[in-house]
């Protein structure tokens, strides 16, 4: 082409390839399928090498792909990241996690029965939350997601709150403002937890940093989903946590499926998540999110490195969801019911449980009676909270609340609105004083 | 006493706040060693060390979440975003989170944060560097939204803001950083030197949230403004002659309502102006207000001056930006109804 003719362009030729195609991730299995898990690689026990804490963030990039595990089969603890706990710790982990299952089992009912609108259980995921919780210090700071429930239980936060948060009650202490399960629990370093997935990640980050600027020895952790984790605020968590080299530990739970979508919605079919922290200079571990000791290990490796100014960690937690996202979902609508039970990690108070058992510290007959009590402790506190009311026709706070806590105090346009909202009331119902 | 531009009357706060709380850090892009684009934190990492002001990484969400958890760890922070332009990547932060942690927590957990950013146009920032963002939040419970307009209020306005234990949304009109800006541009633009409102004192001292300034009393009408707008309709107002009462507003929330409606009942005529569009603009908001307090005193229909309902164009600055002229034309029409 001579100049003046046209555009002068590059000249370079697109080549005779065929149309290119969309990929959309589709999960191996769905209603109806048989499942078989061979295809996951789940190393074995006590293999896995436990780097010092003070390591560069490099060096923990192999055990970003394995899978930390301490339980072996035959219930024993093994390997450089055996924990090493003592018998009564183990029991108090163990009975933490039954009551969160027996918690959860209860409230579930409860949502079924009209005394509440919603629940979310944490079934098969207790593992997480209660040797979290154990592996800190009381006073570090958890921004937890909606589903560490066994954090607030292990941390001896009163069942009957938890209720009263529950039931939107006149004793729930966030005073009927709040979807249930949405605690908050200020005294036992339990963050106001969120609607808005992964924004309690880079916060967390930032509680951290505040430490480190004034100086204080307390830490941040914070929990997210894998599907949160393709959330923007997750990116600036872990850039910001670089950075600063802030004293925090960040954990995915990764339970397979965010509601109905699998974890290759999330990025998961290419790389585990764990992998993603050395990327930005993280250390990083992918842990048998199943297995109690395992998990203990890895958030005490993280944590003395976060107080010791070694920096952040990123821990994968790789588990299963074996109930449905919330008590507003059906998993038989998406995936196969075979997959709970063929899940090869298998369940994190059964594993306890035998290994406790092998150690000569525990019985069936011990398990079902603690099952018991339990079961009658969540009743009673069931039956305590019901003294404060359930939503929609039980007792809850004066209405005023309502317009409170918006700001400090309350400007004129709130006080006209609170004022408008109680006449409006009295119109409904004359007979109704507060 | 000192005479400040706007700029170093908003450092002059920072200084002042981070020599007097130990809690109070400054952060954000380029804030720290270089002391920010426009100057604003010149010095005061020198001054304060590198742990009270410091660089960030470019992302607006980390900025504001980061500030949230430093403020749950028992911290003041003072993050700035560039231009107001680029505050929507911390909108689900700001939103669902600082505006919103008093209330879901019961008051167990508050975000004691004051987001200073740079706003408002006719400096021919185009799109995104010219952008009036006040009413976004305005319509967010649980946020406060101050803009000075002088020096004088720059820096007592801040100092309250950071003292503040609600999130505070601090915009700075830019245009008014060097000198005060009355809408015309083929003038000469003059500096703060010598305006009153550039005598700025020195230490701790706070212009109250919640608090309009009547700049300018009158008895034939009222004209609501704010940041740049406060001055071009000053200029506005002595061009027609029309003994206007202009009142500029300083914070949007929470709004000061017993001073709009005393001079709207005084008067019975408003106009209301913003550089912000129109449409769901702030103005709508002002204009409801009077509507329903003042309509047995009002004389006229309530006029709104604002930025068209377009993009901030580039070429077009002179057109978009609602001049003296528009505002002169807004006030005889107001006079002129009876």
């Amino acid at each position: 082409m001579e100049m003046g003719e046209g555009p002068v362009r590059t000249g370079k030729p697109r080549g005779n390839l065929p149309p290119l195609e969309l990929y959309v991730p589709e999960p191996r299995y769905r209603p109806g399928d048989t499942v078989d898990y061979s295809h996951l690689d789940i190393p074995e026990a006590g293999r896995q090498p436990r780097p010092d804490e003070a390591c560069e963030a490099r060096e923990t990039w192999p055990l970003t792909t394995d899978l930390i595990r301490v339980l072996d089969d035959e219930g024993s603890a093994v390997g450089p990241w055996n924990p090493n706990l003592d018998p009564e710790t183990l029991r108090r982990m163990l009975r933490t996690m039954a009551l969160t299952r027996a918690f959860d089992d209860r409230m579930y009912r409860g949502q079924r029965q009209g005394k509440t609108s919603f629940y979310m259980k944490s079934t098969g995921e207790e593992a997480i939350s209660v040797a979290c919780a154990h592996a800190l210090a009381d006073d570090d700071m958890v921004f937890p997601s909606y589903r560490q429930q066994g954090i607030l239980i292990a941390r001896g936060y009163p069942l009957v709150d938890m209720i009263n948060q529950i039931y939107s009650n006149r004793a729930d202490r966030l005073k009927g403002r709040q979807l249930p399960i949405m605690y908050s629990a200020r005294d036992y370093g339990f963050f106001t937890i969120s609607g808005n997935l992964a924004t309690q990640f880079p916060q967390a980050v930032g509680w951290s940093m505040a430490s480190a600027i004034k100086g204080d020895t307390r830490i941040a952790t914070s929990f997210i989903g894998e599907g949160s984790s393709a959330e923007g605020d997750f990116h600036a968590a872990m850039t910001f946590a670089a950075v600063y080299n802030a004293p925090v530990v960040l954990n995915i739970v990764n339970n397979q499926w965010a509601i109905s979508s699998f974890s290759g919605f999330a990025g998961g079919e290419r790389t585990t998540f764990a992998a993603r922290a050395v990327g930005y200079g993280i250390a990083g571990l992918r842990v048998d999110g199943n297995d109690t000791l395992a998990v203990y290990a890895a958030m005490e490796w993280a944590a003395n490195r976060a107080r010791a100014n070694l920096g952040p960690t990123l821990i994968e937690h790789f588990t299963y969801r074996a109930e449905g996202h919330s008590t507003s979902d059906d998993p038989a609508a998406y995936r196969s019911a075979q997959e709970r039970e063929e899940w090869p990690l298998g369940d994190p108070i059964s594993r306890l449980k035998a290994h406790l058992i092998a150690l000569g510290e525990w019985s069936d007959d011990r398990h079902a009676e603690m099952d018991r009590e339990l079961a009658e402790e969540v009743r009673a506190a069931t039956k305590e909270a019901e003294k404060n009311g359930i939503l929609g026709h039980g007792f809850h706070h004066p209405f005023h609340t309502m317009f409170e806590d918006v700001f400090e105090e309350l400007p004129w346009h709130l006080q006209e609105q609170a004022e408008q909202a109680i006449r409006e009331r009295q119109t409904k119902w004359p007979e109704w004083k507060e | 006493m000192r005479e400040l531009n706007m700029v170093k009357a908003i450092n002059d706060a920072l200084d002042v706040m981070l020599a007097r709380d130990p809690d109070v850090l400054v952060f954000g892009e380029d804030v720290g060693y270089f002391g920010g684009v426009f100057r604003a934190t010149e010095g005061l990492q020198a001054k304060h060390g590198i742990r009270r002001c410091f660089d960030t990484p470019i992302a607006e969400g980390g900025i504001i979440a980061t500030a949230i958890g430093m403020g749950a760890q028992g911290l003041r922070p003072v993050p700035e975003i560039q231009f107001a332009d680029y505050i929507l990547p911390a909108f689900d932060q700001l939103v669902s989170e600082a505006a919103r942690l008093r209330y879901r927590s019961g008051g167990e957990f508050w975000a004691p944060i004051t987001v200073r950013s740079p706003y408002g146009g006719g400096i021919f920032g185009g799109q995104t560097h010219s952008q009036s963002p006040e009413a976004i939040f305005a319509h967010i419970t649980g946020l406060k939204t101050v803009i000075p307009s002088t020096p004088y209020d720059a820096k007592g306005l801040l100092i309250a803001a950071i003292e503040c234990d609600d999130p505070v949304i601090y915009l700075e009109p830019k245009r008014l950083y060097n000198g005060p800006f009355d809408g015309h541009h083929d003038r000469e633009i003059g500096t703060w030197a010598g305006h009153p409102a550039a005598q700025v004192p020195e230490g701790h001292y706070t212009v109250p949230l919640g608090k309009a300034a009547v700049v300018r009393p009158g008895d034939a009408v009222t004209v609501l403004a704010y940041g740049t707008m406060v001055h071009v309709a000053l200029a506005a107002v002595d061009e027609t002659g029309i003994d206007a009462e202009v009142i500029d507003l300083r914070s949007i929330v929470p709004l000061d309502i017993e001073t709009i409606v005393a001079s709207a009942n005084k008067t019975g005529r408003c106009v209301i102006v913003h550089e912000a569009s129109r449409f769901g603009g702030f103005g709508g908001e002002l204009s409801s207000l009077i509507q329903e307090r003042c309509f047995y005193g009002l004389e006229t229909a309530i006029e709104r001056v604002a930025g068209w309902d377009t993009p901030y164009p580039h070429a077009f600055e002179w057109d978009y930006f609602p001049g003296p002229a528009r505002i002169a034309a807004a006030l005889r029409r107001v006079m002129e109804n009876t």
